[in-house]
């Protein structure tokens, strides 16, 4: 499965696990409007560094956060490569 | 200063015992009747050597320290009781802490039965000798603990002392959990099996059960151990106590069912505050009414949600320039443990320096361990801080399984995913695991409590 499609998985999951209301992915949505909180974007860094191995949000020196999904998928897409 | 009116340890031994009673100290290469029990004349040095001094009392294993201990209460000013895992490198910072003057160790004194060296008993001048507990510090030095004779055996007098008890413990004497067990059984009219130094757990309970235990205490680690033996049903105590750590209601109905004619009972005691109360009616916690009880029973504070406690059993202070104080103004120890009310009880949440941070909210880990531990699965249970980008710390926990039954293979997964949902349905969401790994064992220190690392 590409990352892309790991990521929206386990987003949609963590929401229904959370019982979050989750507004549709794409890829301008902002995270923090997504429905996501803090917790739930803390689950999904610690799934992803757990099924992948990476954790670019704790290995950046790069301090740009993530602001939209968009971003977040790209900066798991780049960390694979 | 010397003082000639206190009764030494040696002498209430002495006159509960009566040649008809068979009571004995033992461990699995000594065994000592009470009877004949004559320690003075085991030192090497004899007791001249020790009058009046600050002693500190470092052996390999309990059996030479708690005879040496017997020997020197009265004739030494200070006892410091020094546990077996205390690196070298710490006992000269250790000795200027507490005054020491001199070490006992194994080459002075003689523990073989039989009585091998001839001293002349010259008459030497009483003291109240102080005793000395270190902490069972997670890292860096211990710190000493300031007993008297009058608060160690403070709490002595409950009643817990039927006819001729064989008393046992998990914990070490050279502890004040070990240490309250010693002197509840010597100085009662009961008898004491000690574990010797590395004997492993399924040996020292067959040894407990043939030895005829009837009274044994421990952590709620200790007896988690104990269930996970294979061998819990070689002993037949008939009263059970834990201390030291909270416990949960699952061990308490754990041993209840293993140990189905035992009376339970949990203790709140710690080195500093001494044993403050206990609980005898099986449920975790304890009764709202314990707070309010009135001298000369403890006194009992809720300050800020953490247990204060002041008694006659507790510490007088800190050895050391730079330790810290005691008590508070009001002659209060602060235990540092967290309760909540709940109902008509107060219920133990966790340790106030082990709290997990997850994104500005406080987790106990005590609080989520004790939900994974209802799963009957589980054994056992360790609940720390995994750090996150995010929320600075998310909810990670180690779990034991208990032994499996006939073989069969059990699916972890199945068992993560129950656990989970059950921490779900009891816990707010960021008290709830977002790892459980499958381990063999946790580590528990050599006090009986889990083994911790405090960020």
């Amino acid at each position: 499965m590409a990352m892309r499609d790991t990521i929206i998985e386990m987003m949609t999951n963590i929401a229904q696990q959370q019982r979050k209301p989750l507004a549709p992915l794409q890829d301008d949505l902002n995270l923090l409007s997504s429905g996501l909180d803090s917790l739930c974007i803390a689950i999904l860094v610690a799934e992803l560094d757990e099924e992948f191995g990476i954790d670019p949000l704790s290995s950046t020196d790069d301090h740009n956060l993530p602001v939209t999904v968009g971003d977040f998928i790209r900066l798991y897409e780049n960390a694979m490569q | 200063m010397p003082c000639n009116n206190r009764e030494t340890f040696l002498e209430k031994i002495r006159a509960r015992t009566t040649p008809d009673k068979a009571r004995f100290i033992s461990d699995s290469d000594h065994s000592f009747s009470l009877s004949m029990l004559n320690v003075v004349n085991r030192l090497y040095k004899g007791p001249t050597e020790y009058s009046g001094r600050n002693v500190m009392i470092r052996t390999h294993g309990q059996f030479a320290t708690a005879l040496a201990a017997l020997a020197l209460d009265g004739v030494a000013r200070r006892i410091l009781l020094c546990p077996a895992d205390i690196p070298d490198a710490q006992i000269p910072r250790l000795m200027q802490d507490g005054e020491a003057e001199l070490i006992l160790t194994d080459a002075d004194i003689d523990v073989k039965i039989g009585i091998a060296i001839e001293v002349d008993i010259v008459a030497l001048p009483r003291f109240d000798t102080e005793w000395v507990l270190f902490t069972s510090g997670t890292s860096g030095l211990p710190k000493l603990v300031l007993h008297s004779f009058a608060s160690l055996t403070g709490p002595l007098g409950d009643g817990l002392s039927p006819d001729q008890p064989v008393w046992g413990t998990f914990y070490d004497i050279r502890r004040y959990g070990g240490l309250q067990i010693l002197l509840r059984a010597l100085t009662g009219a009961g008898s004491m099996v000690l574990s010797r130094t590395d004997e492993k757990i399924h040996d020292f309970i067959t040894r407990l059960g043939n030895m005829g235990v009837t009274h044994i205490s421990g952590t709620p680690s200790h007896w988690r151990r104990v269930l996970m033996s294979g061998v819990a049903e070689k002993m037949n105590p008939s009263y059970i106590r834990l201390s030291g750590e909270m416990a949960g209601q699952d061990i308490l109905d754990c041993l209840h069912s293993a140990y189905p004619q035992a009376k339970i009972g949990h203790a709140y005691a710690s080195t500093e505050a001494g044993v403050a109360f206990s609980v005898d009616d099986g449920q975790a916690g304890f009764p709202q009414s314990v707070p309010n009880a009135v001298a000369p029973r403890p006194n009992i504070r809720i300050v800020d949600g953490t247990l204060r406690v002041r008694s006659s059993a507790m510490a007088s202070r800190y050895l050391g320039a730079t330790a810290p104080t005691l008590v508070d103004a009001d002659g209060y120890v602060d235990t540092g443990d967290i309760v909540e009310q709940r109902g008509d009880r107060y219920i133990f949440i966790g340790r106030r320096e082990g709290v997990v941070n997850v994104g500005g909210l406080k987790v106990h880990p005590e609080e989520v361990e004790a939900t994974i531990n209802l799963h009957p699965a589980v054994a056992m249970s360790r609940v720390w801080g995994q750090p996150s980008p995010i929320t600075g710390a998310l909810i990670a926990a180690d779990v034991v399984l208990t032994p499996k039954i006939d073989g069969i293979e059990r699916d972890f997964s199945d068992i993560r995913q129950q656990i989970i949902a059950a921490c779900r349905t009891a816990l707010a969401p960021h008290k709830v695991p977002v790892r459980l790994i499958e381990v063999s064992e946790i580590p528990v220190m050599t006090s009986g409590k889990i083994e911790r690392h405090h960020a």
